[in-house]
C-alpha cells in the first residue's frame, strides 16, 4: 500500500511544485528545505519558499528504455530523459508523444499530465509528470497562424504547495 | 589509528547457487577468511557483514547475527553488524571493519559480504536493486538502474566522442578475464560484435553491458598490521579506505558525466596511500554497467576525463599500461551479488598481491586499488591495498 | 433574467496521438473495413497511448483552457467531468483534475455520467451558478476513451479525447443566449456495472434514438430562441460518426458550409462525451464576432440538450494561438497496427501475471 506515500508528492507530481532559497534564490525540484548552495546551509533554514516551476525545458540526456521499470511494461520501448528545466533544476521523466527515435540532446520539451503506475487493476491509480516535445509555431499544421510563441502547459499555480 | 592489514580470505562461487541458502554461502566465506588467515574463533572481536537487501530478496533482516549464530559463534556473543550501501555494501562493510582495526576498538574481524538474489524473479530483482536509486524521482517515472546509467553514457558520447564499441570493450575484457577464474558467474568469452549487439536493455547499453545479478559471498579477515606475520605470510595492508557520497538522484549531480563521489573519495585515498594512479598495477573497478567503469578510470584519475573511450579502443588497462583491471572478470563478468561485490573485489586484489592469481596472475603487483558504487554514484568507496614484502 | 450574458470564457481542447483507420480494423475481423469507414464517413480514429485516460486528458484540454484566458485557477468555483469511461468506478475523475490544475479546495466538484452527453449537461449545471452568482467560474468537461467490443460496430468509431470550457459572467466569448433539452427513457445504448464493453440496440440506436431527440430537441430550440436555420452560422450536433450529423443536418435544412466546422469525428472517430465539446471548439477556432452557433448535443438512455450561442467582440482579446488548434488534432497523428492497439487498450488477455 503506497497510497499515503503518493499522496503526499502530488503537489510536486502533479504541478512541478518545487522550492527557492531566499537567500541565493536557486531553484530546486522536488522542494528542499536547506539549501546546498548557500555555504552555510543552516542560513537558508526557514527560508526556501513554495516555487511552481512552468514545466518548459530541453532534454539534456536520454535512453530509449526497452527492459522496462515495473508497470511500465505496456509502452516499450520507451524514451526515458533528464530534462533541464527552464528555471534551472534538472529532473527525470519519460518522453511521450514522440517517436523514441526522434528523441535528441537539446529537444525543447513541455510537462505534461499522465498515469504514471497502478497498484492492479483493483488498486489506485498514480499520476503525475512526463514531457513531450513543444509543437513549434509556425510548422506542421500550425503554419500561418499568427506568430506567437510556442504552446506552454498550463501548469497554474498551486495552493497547496504550501504543503512543500 | 593503527596501520591494518588483511590476513585471510574467503570467497564462494558466484553465479546462480540453486542448492545454496544464504546462510550456508555467507559461513563458507567466512570460514575461508579464518582458516586461510589462521585465526581461531575464540580471538576474534566482531563480524562486518556487507547486504543490500535481504529483507527484500529473503523475507529476513537482522542477517549479521544469523551469521554468526550459523557460524556457531552465538556463544561468543560477539558484536556482529550489517552495513548497507546499496551496491557499495560490501566496501562500506569493509570500510566498518577497517576502521574497527585501526581504532583499536577490536584487534580482528571479519568482513563479510553476501547476497542471495536468485530467490526472487528476475522482474522483482530488478525492482529491489534499482531501488538503490530515487525511488520517489527517478524510478516511479519509469527510470530503471541501466537506464540511468545508459543516460550517463548518451551524455559522455555526446561530449567527448566515445562510440558504443569503447563501451563494448570493458565487457569483452572482463569475460576473457573470468574464463580463468573458477569462482566468476561467466566463463565464457564475449566479442566486441556479440556486446554491441546483444539485446537492447536501454540504449545505448545492450543485455552484456550490464553486470548479472548473482548469489555469492566474499569475506576477509582483518587484523593489526604489526603482528600480522603471526597469521599470515604475506600480509597485505590496508594502506587506504575511503568513502565519499553525492546526491542520490543522477539528475542533481554537478556532471551527469563525473562521480563526484568517485573523485573524492579516489582522491582521498590516493592521498591517505601517498599513491597516485600509475603506482597501481591491479585495479577492481565496478563495472556493474560498462560506461560505469569508463567513468571511474577517468574519475579516478587514470585518464583524463573524456579520454575513457579512447583508452578501453586502445586496450590500455587491458594489459598494455601500467595498471592492469578486473582480473577477477569484473562485476560484469565474476558477478554481482550486491553485498558481496566490494568484499570479492579485494580478494581478488589479495591473490594478485600475494601472487596466488595463477593463470590471471599481473607480475609484479605490488600495490592494488578497489572500487566500488552504490547505486549511480550517490556512494563511492576506494580501497588502496599494498603487499607487506 | 440577470446575467443572460453569461457564456464561454474560454476552451480547451485534448486528442491523443494514436490513430487508427476502419481498414486495420476490419481486416483482422474479415470484414471490409474501408467500405465500413466510407458507411460511416469515419476515416480514422484516436486512440489513446497507454498512459492516458479521461483525467489525463481532461487535464490536458483544461490547463489549455486556463492559459489562453489567464484564468487564476483559485477563481473556478465548480469543476464537472462528464464521461462515461471514468478510469475509478468510484472515486471523482474531477478531484484529480481539480487538483491537477491548481483549483482545489475551495470548489465543488462531481462526475457527470449519461452516455454521450455527459459534458453538455455540465455545461448547464455550470451555467444556472455561473448566471446565480453563486460561483465565478464554472468548469464543464466532456472526456472520453470510450471501447467498442473487439469486431463490434462500435470499434470502427469509439475513440478518445476531451473538450473543457470555462463557463463565466466576465470576458465572455460566446454568449449562451438559449439552452433547452429533451429527454425521454430510451434503451439505445447502455452498459450495465461490471461490463468492460458497452451494449446497443443496434437500429434502433437510429431513429427512436438520436434523429428522434436532436430532431426535436433542435425544434424546441427554434422555438425558445425565435430562430430557424438560417440565423446561425454554424451548427454542431454530436456525431457518433459523420454519417448520423449530416443526416440530421440535412433534414433540419442546415447547409453543408453551416456544418463544415463542426464535423470532426470523420478525422478523430467519436469522442463521445467530447464530441459535441470538440466540434464547438473547431468552430470557435474558426468564428468571428457576431456569428451565431447551435449546438445539438445527444447522449444515449436518452437525452439531448442544446444550446445558442453568439459570438462576442471579447473574442478580439483572447488568445486562441496558445495551445493547439483543433486541426491540429484533425491533420496529425500516428497510425497504429490493430495489434498495437489492442495492446494499448487492453485487449489482450494477459492473464494474472
Amino acid at each position: 500500500m503506497t497510497i499515503a506515500r503518493f499522496w503526499r508528492e502530488t503537489p510536486r507530481r502533479y504541478n512541478l511544485g518545487g522550492s527557492r532559497c531566499s537567500v541565493c534564490t536557486t531553484v530546486y525540484f522536488p522542494p528542499r528545505t536547506v539549501c546546498p548552495t548557500c555555504t552555510a546551509h543552516r542560513q537558508s533554514l526557514g527560508k526556501m519558499e513554495p516555487f511552481q516551476l512552468s514545466g518548459e525545458g530541453e532534454v539534456v540526456t536520454f535512453s530509449i528504455v526497452h527492459e522496462p521499470a515495473e508497470g511500465f511494461e505496456m509502452q516499450v520501448p520507451y524514451a526515458l530523459a533528464i530534462v533541464k528545466a527552464v528555471e534551472g533544476p534538472l529532473l527525470t521523466g519519460q518522453v511521450v508523444n514522440v517517436v523514441p527515435e526522434e528523441v535528441k540532446i537539446g529537444l525543447k520539451v513541455h510537462a505534461t499530465f499522465r498515469k504514471l503506475r497502478e497498484e492492479g487493476a483493483a488498486g489506485v491509480i498514480h499520476y503525475g509528470y512526463k514531457f513531450a516535445p513543444k509543437e513549434e509555431a509556425g510548422t506542421g499544421p500550425r503554419a500561418g497562424r499568427e506568430a506567437e510563441p510556442a504552446p506552454t502547459p498550463a501548469l497554474s499555480p498551486d495552493p497547496s504547495r504550501a504543503r512543500a | 589509528m593503527r596501520d591494518v592489514a588483511i590476513l585471510g580470505i574467503g570467497m564462494t562461487k558466484f553465479g546462480e547457487l540453486w542448492d545454496h541458502s544464504f546462510r550456508e554461502i555467507g559461513i563458507e566465506a567466512g570460514f575461508q577468511a579464518l582458516v586461510d588467515g589462521k585465526l581461531g574463533s575464540h580471538d576474534l572481536g566482531g563480524l562486518y557483514l556487507g547486504n543490500m537487501a535481504s529483507g527484500a530478496f529473503l523475507e529476513q533482516e537482522h542477517i549479521a547475527p544469523l551469521i554468526l549464530d550459523y557460524a556457531g559463534l552465538a556463544g561468543h556473543h560477539l558484536p556482529a553488524i550489517r552495513v548497507e550501501a546499496g551496491g557499495a555494501s560490501g566496501a562500506m562493510a569493509l570500510h566498518e571493519g577497517y576502521l574497527a582495526v585501526a581504532s583499536g576498538a577490536y584487534d580482528f574481524v571479519v568482513v563479510g559480504g553476501a547476497e542471495k538474489m536468485t530467490d526472487v524473479s528476475d522482474t522483482e530483482a530488478a525492482r529491489i536493486v534499482d531501488a538503490t536509486a530515487d525511488t520517489e524521482w527517478e524510478l516511479v517515472f519509469g527510470a530503471t538502474l541501466p537506464s540511468l546509467w545508459a543516460m550517463v553514457a548518451r551524455k559522455h558520447m555526446h561530449e567527448y566522442g566515445t562510440r558504443r564499441e569503447d563501451l563494448a570493450a570493458l565487457p569483452v575484457h572482463d569475460h576473457q578475464m573470468a574464463s580463468k577464474n573458477p569462482l566468476a558467474h561467466f566463463r565464457n568469452k564475449v566479442t566486441l560484435d556479440q556486446v554491441v549487439n546483444s539485446g537492447m536493455v536501454a540504449d545505448p547499453l545492450g543485455l552484456l553491458d550490464c553486470a548479472p545479478l548473482s548469489d555469492g559471498a566474499a569475506a576477509v579477515l582483518l587484523g593489526p598490521l604489526e603482528g600480522a606475520r603471526k597469521y599470515t605470510d604475506t600480509p597485505v595492508k590496508i594502506a587506504a579506505s575511503q568513502v565519499a557520497c553525492d546526491t542520490m538522484a543522477l539528475h542533481h549531480r554537478r556532471d551527469l558525466t563525473t562521480m563526484d563521489s568517485t573523485v573524492f573519495a579516489g582522491k582521498r585515498a590516493f592521498s591517505q596511500a601517498r599513491r597516485k594512479p600509475s603506482d597501481v598495477q591491479v585495479a577492481e573497478i565496478d563495472d556493474a554497467y560498462s560506461i560505469g567503469g569508463l567513468v571511474a578510470l577517468e574519475d579516478l584519475g587514470f585518464v583524463a576525463k573524456g579520454e575513457g573511450g579512447v583508452a578501453m579502443r586502445d586496450g590500455r588497462f587491458f594489459g598494455k599500461g601500467p595498471t592492469q583491471i578486473n582480473t577477477s572478470g569484473g562485476l560484469k563478468a565474476q558477478g554481482r551479488p550486491f553485498g558481496a561485490v566490494g568484499v570479492a573485489q579485494v580478494v581478488e586484489l589479495v591473490r594478485q598481491l600475494r601472487g596466488e592469481a595463477k593463470e590471471r596472475q599481473v607480475a609484479g603487483a605490488q600495490v592494488g586499488l578497489a572500487h566500488n558504487v552504490g547505486g549511480t554514484g550517490a556512494t563511492s568507496v576506494v580501497t588502496v591495498l599494498e603487499r607487506m614484502n | 433574467m440577470q446575467n443572460m450574458n453569461a457564456g464561454i470564457v474560454s476552451y480547451g481542447v485534448y486528442v491523443p496521438r494514436y490513430r487508427i483507420t476502419p481498414a486495420e480494423i476490419g481486416q483482422v475481423w474479415g470484414v471490409d473495413g474501408a467500405a465500413m469507414g466510407q458507411g460511416l464517413n469515419i476515416e480514422r480514429k484516436s486512440v489513446p497511448a497507454p498512459d492516458e485516460d479521461t483525467i489525463t486528458i481532461s487535464t490536458e484540454a483544461l490547463r489549455v483552457a486556463l492559459l489562453r484566458a489567464k484564468i487564476d485557477p483559485q477563481e473556478i468555483g465548480a469543476l464537472y467531468v462528464g464521461s462515461e469511461s471514468h478510469p475509478y468506478a468510484v472515486k471523482p475523475t474531477a478531484t484529480i483534475v481539480a487538483h491537477a490544475v491548481g483549483a482545489t479546495p475551495h470548489l465543488t466538484a462531481a462526475d457527470y455520467e449519461f452516455a454521450c452527453k455527459a459534458g453538455t449537461a455540465a455545461i448547464q449545471t455550470c451555467l444556472g451558478l455561473v448566471r446565480s452568482e453563486m460561483i465565478r467560474y464554472g468548469v464543464a468537461i466532456g472526456t472520453d476513451t470510450s471501447q467498442g467490443a473487439p469486431g463490434d460496430a462500435l470499434e470502427y468509431s469509439a475513440s478518445a479525447g476531451g473538450g473543457a470550457l470555462v463557463i463565466g459572467r466576465e470576458n465572455v466569448i460566446a454568449t449562451v443566449n438559449h439552452t433547452v433539452s429533451y429527454t425521454t427513457d430510451t434503451p439505445d445504448f447502455w452498459r450495465r456495472e461490471g461490463q468492460r464493453y458497452p451494449s446497443h440496440g443496434g437500429r434502433f440506436t437510429g431513429e427512436p434514438a438520436y434523429f428522434r431527440h436532436v430532431s426535436e430537441c433542435a425544434k424546441s430550440m427554434f422555438q425558445a430562441a425565435g430562430t430557424t436555420t438560417k440565423d446561425y452560422t454554424h451548427v454542431v450536433f454530436h456525431q457518433p460518426n459523420g454519417k448520423f450529423p449530416r443526416r440530421i443536418g440535412t433534414q433540419l435544412g442546415f447547409t453543408d458550409d453551416q456544418m463544415k466546422y463542426g464535423m470532426v469525428t470523420p478525422r478523430i472517430g467519436n469522442t463521445y462525451s467530447a464530441a459535441a465539446l470538440i466540434g464547438l471548439a473547431n468552430v470557435l477556432d474558426h468564428a468571428k464576432p457576431g456569428e451565431r452557433i447551435l449546438v445539438v448535443g445527444y447522449g444515449s438512455g436518452a437525452g439531448s440538450d442544446a444550446f445558442d450561442l453568439t459570438v462576442t467582440d471579447a473574442l478580439a482579446g483572447y488568445n486562441r494561438s496558445i495551445g493547439l488548434p483543433v486541426q491540429f488534432f484533425l491533420d496529425g497523428g500516428v497510425e497504429l497496427s490493430y495489434s498495437v492497439y489492442a495492446k494499448f487498450r487492453g485487449k489482450i488477455d494477459m492473464g494474472e501475471a
